[in-house]
């Protein structure tokens, strides 16, 4: 319990050291991001506008304390300010239209990745040398090293323009309404299974050669050859005894993955134009929108802690060793 | 009496491209019920080699390419996979050098012993985890220690975990592959008057394999010398501490204290000897056997 507080503390100053960075940050920049918006936006911003970004940015005046406590105040009452690029929208409407998308497509991934990923190095490494373990890496590395975008577009050509299996844009029908009924969760799933299976293609190969390689060195351990000698079932020292020790190293793996799935998947929104984070970053980018910037860094900040957090707690529960320390 | 392990001409290889390593070389030998046999002999020399053959532990790139193993007058090489793995510590259990590394790190010890009830005995999880209890209290650790986790205990506890866990099915071979390596002397004296004492009460042999002279002298009704793969001499403990017949197993003798007696000088192993060309066995009479020493000179070199 004194572990999971202490780990918490150093998360709450990790995430109020992030805040603060993204207060300073526009501070540092030469020049001062208002007028750079503004003479790009060509005077077209009402007064109102400019005041909302001032304040928003702590260019208000007055002492840095106060724009400091004001800041972090607005902050944490997820008060992010009004986005530029897509006026007069706040930004956390934004973050949070876009966000369910990203979290499913990368999520979905991600879970299906690891868990086939991973099942792979472990027959690979239990039958070390067999066909699956001599076949398999090589074929997914070289899959993996594709230029994403070739392989996503090949993909989108093959199953959605030529055969047709799959539909070609967006993450649901235009027409749809969104809501919880069978046919639209039917129709969200369709659509985000081959950008989804896309990212398996490439990132699969990492995590069965990472677990192959942990198993591998796993298997050479003492308790295995005892397991053995007790006369276990092949299957029960295989997952209780072997791969159950391996997967110790995969879980901070898939946790960092976790946090930079709201980072969004750029390349696999553009080419399947579905909606996300990462193409709504790059916008930003390039609509000098600070303010979605701003509120974006935060949210993946927010999410690589809060997945880390998550880390650790599963940790502790799949490792007794580290409870003690 | 009929032997409960009988292994004849036992050979087994190394095997790589280039070339092949010899193991065990036609180790021929027999343990009787309830006997207690040690293995001596230096590292590489070929005992752990012997006692992973018995179990059918070898892996890659080891071979038996030799010999039988009769358990019960059962023939173990022959065995199928199935077969082998219910066989494997109801007959014969084994308890491994490193004590430390014995337990599996993420499972409760409670539950590393119930594993051997549930998948011999077919017993639900409650009740192995109450045998579970009960084999700890046989090697004094409080029956409460099941929910532990193996870094949790000393390694001379954990130790008789596996000695607990290797009792667990009253086998009637206990191979004890150097168990008191990685513990310190008193602990190591706790250990083997554990292992004694459930001799005593079960009944099982042991194949005891050590390097440690004194510790074997100690603990065996007979002892066995390996050197090079090949066994050189096996004779009765008391035989072999008075007047043991072959020049390694002399040099072996000589190179570890008396604890009591007049002062000897103690003298190193055959440094720059090496017998090769070792012969089978001969009986020297009262069960003492011994390898013929091929040449004067050598075992001259190796007394000096």
């Amino acid at each position: 319990m004194g572990f999971i507080l202490r780990r918490l503390g150093f998360y709450l100053i990790a995430f109020w050291a992030s805040i603060t960075l993204n207060f300073m940050l526009p501070r540092l920049m030469p020049g001062d991001p208002v007028t750079r918006m503004l003479s790009r936006s060509q005077q077209r911003l009402d007064p109102q506008q400019i005041e909302s970004l001032q304040r928003l940015l702590g260019v208000e005046g007055g002492p840095w304390w106060q724009e400091y406590f004001g800041y972090l105040g607005r902050v944490l009452t997820g008060d992010f300010g009004v986005s530029i690029s897509r006026f007069p929208t706040p930004v956390s409407d934004v973050i949070a239209a876009q966000l369910p998308w990203t979290l499913l497509l990368g999520g979905v991934s991600l879970v299906i990745a690891v868990i086939i990923g991973n099942l792979l190095g472990i027959l690979a490494a239990w039958r070390r040398g067999g066909i699956l373990d001599s076949v398999t890496p090589p074929l997914l590395v070289f899959i993996g090293s594709f230029p994403y975008f070739w392989l996503a577009m090949g993909a989108l050509y093959v199953f959605g323009v030529t055969l047709g299996w799959s539909p070609l844009r967006h993450a649901f029908s235009v027409g749809m309404t969104p809501s919880w009924d069978l046919a639209f969760i039917a129709d969200v799933a369709s659509h985000v299974l081959l950008p989804a299976l896309s990212i398996v293609l490439v990132s699969i190969g990492g995590w069965m050669l990472g677990m192959r390689n942990t198993m591998i060195t796993t298997n050479a351990e003492d308790y295995i050859l005892m397991a053995e000698a007790k006369g276990l079932r092949p299957r029960r020292i295989m997952f209780n005894y072997a791969a159950r020790n391996a997967l110790l190293p995969s879980v901070t793996n898939i946790g960092m993955s976790l946090g930079f799935i709201v980072g969004g998947a750029l390349l696999t929104e553009v080419v399947f134009a579905y909606p996300g984070v990462g193409y709504q970053l790059l916008a930003a980018v390039q609509g000098l929108d600070y303010p979605l910037m701003q509120g974006l860094f935060l949210t993946i900040t927010a999410a690589v802690l809060l997945a880390n957090l998550l880390v650790d707690l599963v940790y502790v529960r799949l490792d007794p060793r580290v409870r003690v320390s | 009496m009929k032997p409960v392990l009988d292994i004849e001409e036992l050979t087994v290889e190394y095997v790589s491209d280039e070339r092949s390593v010899r193991g065990a070389d036609r180790v021929s030998f027999h343990i009787a019920p309830g006997e207690i046999l040690g293995l001596a002999g230096e590292s590489g020399s070929g005992k752990s080699t012997v006692a992973h053959s018995i179990m059918r532990l070898l892996k890659d790139p080891a071979r038996i390419t030799h010999g039988v193993i009769r358990f019960d007058g059962e023939d173990v090489l022959s065995m199928s996979a199935d077969e082998l793995r219910s066989w494997r510590w109801r007959e014969v259990a084994m308890v491994f050098q490193s004590a430390m590394n014995s337990l599996n790190p993420v499972m409760r010890i409670g539950d590393q012993l119930a594993d051997v009830f549930t998948t011999h005995e077919g017993l639900g999880k409650r009740e192995a985890l109450r045998r579970a209890a009960e084999l700890l209290e046989l090697v004094r650790i409080p029956a409460d220690r099941v929910n532990s986790y193996p870094h949790q205990l000393s390694g001379g506890q954990r130790q008789r975990v596996v000695i607990a866990m290797a009792s667990a099915l009253r086998p009637r071979l206990l191979i004890l592959d150097e168990p008191t390596t990685a513990l310190d002397v008193v602990v190591q004296q706790e250990i083997l008057a554990q292992i004694q004492e459930l001799q005593a009460e079960l009944g099982f042999a042991v194949l005891f394999i050590t390097h440690d002279m004194s510790l074997m002298l100690e603990m065996s009704d007979r002892i066995g010398v390996m050197y090079a793969g090949r066994l050189v001499e096996l004779a009765p403990a008391e035989a072999l501490r008075r007047r043991p017949l072959h020049p390694y197993t002399q040099a072996l003798m000589g190179a570890f204290p008396p604890i009591s007696g007049p002062r000897v000088k103690l003298t190193g192993l055959s440094e720059g000897v090496r017998f090769t060309e070792i012969g089978d066995l001969e009986d020297t009479g009262g069960g003492h056997f011994v390898a013929p020493t091929g040449s004067s000179h050598l075992e001259r070199e190796v007394l000096r």
